[in-house]
């Protein structure tokens, strides 16, 4: 199977990593990630204001190239997630921005809103199958105690992400057991790291990602997974708090995959 | 935009938050992470927009510490999302020249090796125009 893929901004740089286990694991898993030529930066944060149209462009040149494809929409970033499925439903349900969009893009054929937008996760749940995921893994992390940590951007609003269960999901937890890891729930996993706020404040983030680590060490985890770089930076700025190390959930995966190895040498 | 039109009105327009059908259950305010740093609380936005005082809460300090976690729009019970209602406010603010909260200038001292190309992109859409 072929998707079409968006990588974003900063799994070309800081979180390269992320990007490099995500594909060797595709690979393995036997689906392939191809990615959509010149994509333009998402923009980070879906533009809230009703009469935004610019800024939504970036994420319907993505839509639009992996329709022409005939493909669906893989991401991996949280943020360049939840960017493109919003501004993907305001195609679809906005008939004012759809027209005006479209008005921008004079396309042969106008965009609206035909390409399905999944999450990498979604890939691994609905159309691999974690039942499935399970007999390809060849080194399962038996014994490791991993926190999922969801954050913000893919869950809410539920209404339109329809991710999972925006106040009890389970699809990390269940992805954790699939690599056979112990899942640990803890009630900090879809509170906000701070987001944007560490740029000029970080002492705020700070607080916010301590709250978070100790409540998922008090639980018992030993590390944290997470799908946005940037809930992996403020983490990292936590003080005064538990410190567990923050992985991508793509390097636990590429590691019971046993293609983390290949990719570290490459 | 919207010449002749007054702040309050601009911030209903821009958000689409119709804010009469706020209860005042104060399940946003409950929600909010930045609770503490507010001056004005999610709960209170929409009187603001109500009563026509948009300058106090252009002003407050609550326009910059949204993070956008949409946590308030999730659990809103009547559909009133006032993390769009500040967003809206805060638009009218950086949509006007030289109103922007983050300068280019200012960037090199806000840098760290493990800062990610994605905060920084964040902050410029959320803080200017």
């Amino acid at each position: 199977m072929k998707y079409s893929y968006y990588p974003g901004c900063t799994l070309k740089t800081k979180a390269k990593e992320m990007d490099a286990y995500a594909r060797a694991s595709a690979e393995a898993l036997g689906f392939e990630l191809e990615e959509i030529v010149d994509w333009q930066c998402c923009g980070g944060v879906y533009p809230l204001g009703t009469d935004e149209i610019a800024s939504k462009l970036s994420s319907v040149r993505a839509l639009d190239a992996a329709k022409e494809k005939g493909q669906d929409l893989v991401t991996l970033c949280s943020a360049c997630h939840h960017v493109i499925k919003r501004v993907n439903d305001d195609m679809k349900n906005v008939d004012d921005i759809q027209t005006r969009a479209n008005n921008y893009m004079e396309l042969d054929v106008p965009y609206k809103g035909e390409t399905e937008v999944l999450h990498y996760l979604e890939v691994l749940r609905d159309r691999i199958g974690f039942e499935a995921l399970k007999e390809k893994i060849v080194n399962p992390l038996k014994g490791r105690k991993i926190g999922a940590y969801y954050g913000c951007l893919l869950l809410r609003p539920s209404g339109l992400m329809a991710f999972d269960n925006p106040e009890n999901p389970s699809i990390i937890e269940d992805f954790i057991r699939a690599i056979g890891a112990e899942p640990v729930v803890y009630p900090y996993r879809n509170e906000c790291c701070g987001g944007y706020i560490s740029l000029k404040e970080k002492d705020l983030a700070r607080n916010m990602t301590a709250n978070i680590m100790d409540s998922a060490a008090g639980f018992g985890a030993e590390a944290l997974i997470t799908a946005c770089p940037l809930c992996l930076y403020n983490l990292g700025l936590s003080q005064n708090a538990a410190r567990l190390p923050v992985y991508y959930f793509t390097a636990l995966l590429a590691e019971a995959l046993g293609v983390k190895e290949e990719v570290l040498a490459s | 935009m919207s010449y002749g039109k007054s702040q309050a009105e601009q911030i209903r327009e821009i958000s689409g938050v119709n804010p009469h059908k706020c209860m005042k259950c104060g399940k946003c305010s409950a929600s909010c992470p930045s609770f503490n740093e507010m001056d004005i609380k999610p709960h209170q936005f929409v009187s603001y927009v109500l009563n026509d005082d948009a300058e106090a809460l252009v002003n407050s300090k609550s326009l910059w510490k949204c993070l956008s976690c949409f946590a308030c729009i999730e659990r809103c019970p009547r559909d009133v999302k006032p993390g769009k209602l500040i967003d809206g406010a805060r638009q009218t603010v950086v949509r006007q020249r030289g109103a922007d909260y983050l300068m280019p200038e200012e960037i090199p001292e806000h840098l760290d090796p493990k800062l990610p190309q994605q905060l920084l992109v964040s902050a410029f859409r959320r803080y200017r125009r």
